[in-house]
């Protein structure tokens, strides 16, 4: 008799954990209080990376400052065969991607999943336009040998107030060199970008963010939103402050 | 009693929760910072000397806070050690670009 009457208890208290557990948010996990915990600790950990990103892309951009001062003219003169139409015409676009994933965002938090979906296939259409964009900037560089390697040329001269000082094509090597890989490592985060936002598309049609539970959509827009930080220094740093020296 | 405490955590958490912004808000912060893009290409057409570098990469800070203000909410995620960390990246920052150029720019002084 006691033994049963344990049994029922147990039972009872075991249905009663199912039932609280149901009621709940399913997103919470267990080690955290409260969802806002959890979400702070998600934030946390994002902006943790964010900051190892900084500091990742600051080493190269370190690295571009230190050899700008020694090698100047050759500097300025490989700077100035960038294409500042194309350059802007992609800062644009990573604006305008900015704006839909802060959107998107915020079409999360008030529950409407289809703008959810629209604005993260946008910010992936905006993002793929950048890339191709860049693929064409690439395929001039290579077209005119401004890509470092065996058939590097550089024939341009540094216009000191109309003297045309020669330059040396090894020093504008060295900045082609920074070039790719500042703006390869870039491309390369819009690409992982990308591919984040596609995913998070389909789990979004899917269901799976609610109004209780869209961090993942939060996060995402962080770490976009820090790739087009970088890319806003990285425009004005190539493209446009050697115009005139 | 711990559930009571639960219970107001709850209710606080509702009141964080709106840190977002209206959509037109938005439109217009990502106007600002296309309005900002054409001045910094249209500066970079005008011989400002020296200076043309200093607006450059002012008005690229000026895009760079906007983004990190009103975009990435920084002022919204309420935790202090959330700001605590952010503020240490960028003094790290500051630290390893301000040593090494203090360095390589000095150099020539002997």
């Amino acid at each position: 008799m006691p033994d049963s009457q344990m049994t029922t208890s147990q039972a009872t208290t075991g249905s009663v954990t199912t039932m609280e557990h149901e009621a709940h948010n399913p997103a919470l996990l267990h080690h955290f209080s409260d969802a806002q915990q959890q979400k702070n600790a998600a934030s946390l950990g994002m902006w943790l990376f964010l900051v190892t990103e900084i500091m990742f892309f600051g080493g190269m951009f370190c690295a571009y400052l230190v050899y700008r001062l020694a090698h100047f003219n050759a500097f300025a003169a490989a700077s100035q065969q960038l294409s500042i139409k194309m350059g802007a015409f992609n800062t644009a676009v990573l604006i305008v991607s900015s704006v839909t994933v802060v959107l998107a965002v915020k079409a999360a938090e008030v529950g409407k999943r289809k703008l959810l979906v629209g604005y993260l296939v946008v910010t992936v259409l905006l993002g793929l336009t950048f890339l191709v964009v860049k693929g064409f900037e690439y395929n001039e560089k290579f077209e005119r040998h401004h890509v470092p390697g065996a058939t590097f040329k550089f024939t341009d001269t540094f216009d000191d107030n109309g003297k045309q000082i020669p330059v040396n094509p090894k020093e504008a090597e060295l900045f082609f060199s920074i070039y790719f890989v500042m703006t390869g490592m870039h491309a390369l985060h819009m690409i992982i970008g990308c591919g984040l936002f596609s995913v998070l598309a389909i789990l979004s049609w899917k269901g799976h963010y609610t109004p209780g539970y869209f961090t993942p959509i939060e996060n995402a827009g962080l770490y976009w939103h820090l790739v087009d930080i970088i890319w806003i220094y990285l425009f004005p740093l190539l493209y446009l402050i050697s115009r005139h020296s | 009693m711990v559930e009571q405490q639960h219970e107001v955590e709850g209710d606080l958490t509702v009141e964080h929760e709106h840190t977002t912004h209206s959509q037109g808000f938005y439109l217009a912060i990502g106007a600002a910072l296309l309005v900002l893009t054409a001045t910094t290409v249209a500066a970079a057409f005008v011989n400002l000397g020296p200076f043309n570098p200093v607006i450059a990469l002012l008005i690229a800070t000026i895009k760079a806070t906007l983004v990190i203000i009103f975009f990435m909410h920084v002022k919204g995620a309420s935790e202090k050690l959330t700001g605590a960390i952010v503020v240490s990246g960028f003094f790290f920052l500051a630290i390893l670009i301000a040593l090494s150029l203090a360095d390589y720019m000095t150099r020539s002084w002997r």
